[in-house]
């Protein structure tokens, strides 16, 4: 009876995951899928605690209760706390603490697995280990990336030889383990240890733009260390839930990929920043042209159309406010105002749109790449602020370029381009930026809060 | 090889389950526009944490007197809660402000 009503309540559980998963992916259910994926969740963790096991002492009960009270309080606030221009780290630390779950249940198990001679169950329960570390440490460290805690990029020397030695070493491992030609419990702590080098070694040395990839990425795997040790109990909501992750995470990282035009592999054996050194080199001395705010007013104001190029910057500037202001006052003076926003804007897909919800921008007025691009010739103003690499055309005409061949916003084609950057380095990608120099660039300097309230002042006092 | 093949006789309505629900995966996603991509990866991350599920049974099976799966549990179960409501609750964040402006 207990076994018969928890596999209904898994089977509940598993419903909700693909409803609310198939929900998620469109705007007017999203919200809705998420809560019932979550109530769906309620429904297994409760259906485990009831049925899975009588005669459980009650103090196993009240530690359980407790770990889960702790860790309900803590994720509540984190995620209630959170700035929204954090949120590919927090996620990026979510998917590590799932990670760091299935390693732990790794480490406890294949003793049981080890005593019982059960070769396959073995394997499962270190498939398991060795996903769930990489995923782990992986994931600690795109967090600390993210929050800007560590070097955007380390590379040893011979990184791509020295990371797959290390894949292959896990996997001869693994067949030493299973095959009982070595003394098993240390060479699975060694195991363990190499799959938490693995995963540092494999973040390392990607940067820039990459980063989104590499935590959907992650994402996928520690779906698919859940779904292994769903296997492991034999577990169906635990497969179900894993798999769907560890497949939808992989196609959405391939999905940004193709919007970045690099193949998986490319991000991973990473020849991002490899060509860049030559191509900065030769605009060291070239110059660029100053705009003040007065005249930007001016510019925009007198304009038919404008399109606003928001990239990361923006957002941690915190000037997504004075923006969606900006575009208000155009808007009531007969101009007319769009977003272009990149595939890649901000540090995830979709981020940016995010973002600019968050300070009530019309979704209708969030434009994709594909389809802003033709309209850029009969745009007269361009206004990018705190974006960089996604408007540089070094990445259609500058084959030695590190971000050469990813699609990029058109802004050159408009008639006028103005860009505000706090100063002239770079940006997260490291390299130069053309565009700059152009005649019909005019640079905007200061931060982009300060700059677009000032503008925002003028153009109130221009009436 | 017998292992093998047994292992997958034993557990062949788990490999169907393993098998489709790949389908399910790709499927289900596939449509997706971009501006949902940073909430369906939450939303996905946030499901992942169905091994929580895991870390509960370790505990239930564990037995009053094994300290270390007891401890090594505790923390699982800690970490797995956090990515199932920490997950979900970012998750939620996001749409919220997505439907804002649609009323």
């Amino acid at each position: 009876m207990e076994h018969n009503l928890l596999e209904l309540f898994y089977l509940i559980g598993s419903l909700t995951f693909i409803i609310g998963l198939k929900m998620l992916s469109n705007p007017k259910s999203a919200r809705r899928g998420n809560l019932l994926a979550a109530g769906g969740m309620g429904i297994a963790i409760l259906g485990t605690l009831i049925f899975y096991k009588q005669d459980v002492p009650g103090i196993i009960y009240a530690l359980i209760l407790g770990a889960m009270a702790i860790g309900t309080i803590a994720g509540w606030f984190a995620a209630k706390k959170v700035q929204m221009t954090a949120m590919p780290q927090m996620v990026s630390l979510f998917n590590g603490m799932g990670g760091a779950c299935a390693m732990l249940i790794g480490l406890i198990e294949f003793h049981h697995f080890l005593e019982a001679d059960d070769n396959i169950g073995l394997l499962t329960v270190l498939a398991s280990l060795v996903i769930g570390s990489v995923s782990f440490a992986g994931s600690i460290i795109a967090w600390a990336k993210l929050n800007g805690n560590m070097k955007k990029e380390i590379r040893l020397p011979k990184y791509n030889i020295i990371n797959t030695l290390v894949m292959i070493s896990i996997f001869v491992l693994l067949a030493l383990v299973v095959g009982g030609w070595v003394n098993e419990v240390p060479a699975i702590y060694a195991l363990f240890a190499i799959s938490l080098l693995y995963g540092i070694l494999l973040v390392i040395p990607i940067g820039g733009a990459d980063m989104p990839v590499v935590i959907s990425l992650l994402n996928s795997f520690t779906g698919m260390a859940a779904a292994f040790a769903g296997f492991l109990y034999n577990n169906h909501v635990m497969l179900t839930g894993g798999i769907l992750v560890g497949s939808a995470g992989t196609i959405l990282t391939v999905i940004m990929c193709k919007a970045m035009n690099r193949s998986l592999t490319n991000v991973i054996f990473g020849a991002f920043g490899g060509g860049g050194a030559a191509s900065t080199a030769n605009v060291g001395d070239k110059s660029v042209k100053d705009i003040s705010i007065a005249d930007t007013a001016v510019l925009l104001n007198y304009s038919k159309k404008v399109v606003i190029v928001p990239g990361y910057g923006l957002a941690v500037a915190q000037a997504q406010h004075v923006i969606h202001e900006l575009e208000t006052i155009l808007e009531e003076r007969g101009v007319e105002v769009k977003y272009a926003i990149h595939p890649v804007a901000g540090r995830m897909p979709g981020h940016m749109n995010v973002l600019l919800a968050e300070s009530n921008v019309d979704y209708e007025k969030l434009i994709e790449m594909d389809i802003i691009n033709p309209e850029f010739p009969n745009t007269d103003v361009v206004l990018v602020v705190g974006a960089n690499d996604v408007v540089n055309p070094a990445a259609k005409t500058d084959p030695g370029s590190p971000i050469y061949g990813m699609p990029i916003l058109d802004v050159e084609s408009a008639h006028n381009i103005i860009v505000n950057k706090r100063s002239m380095s770079a940006g997260y990608a490291g390299i130069d930026n053309e565009l700059f120099y152009q005649p019909k660039t005019s640079m905007l300097f200061g931060s982009a809060k300060q700059v677009l309230t000032d503008l925002v002042t003028e153009l109130k006092n221009m009436n | 090889m017998t292992d093998f093949l047994s292992f997958i006789s034993l557990h062949i309505d788990m490999v169907y389950v393993l098998i489709l629900s790949i389908f399910v995966g790709v499927e289900v996603i596939g449509k997706v526009p971009s501006v949902l991509h940073t909430p369906l990866m939450s939303g996905a991350n946030a499901i992942h944490g169905v091994i929580v599920v895991g870390a509960i049974i370790v505990m239930l099976n564990a037995g009053v007197n094994n300290t270390l799966a007891l401890i090594l549990g505790f923390i699982a179960v800690i970490l797995g809660t956090l990515n199932v409501v920490g997950g979900f609750v970012v998750t939620d964040r996001m749409l919220e402000m997505f439907k804002k402006k649609k009323d």
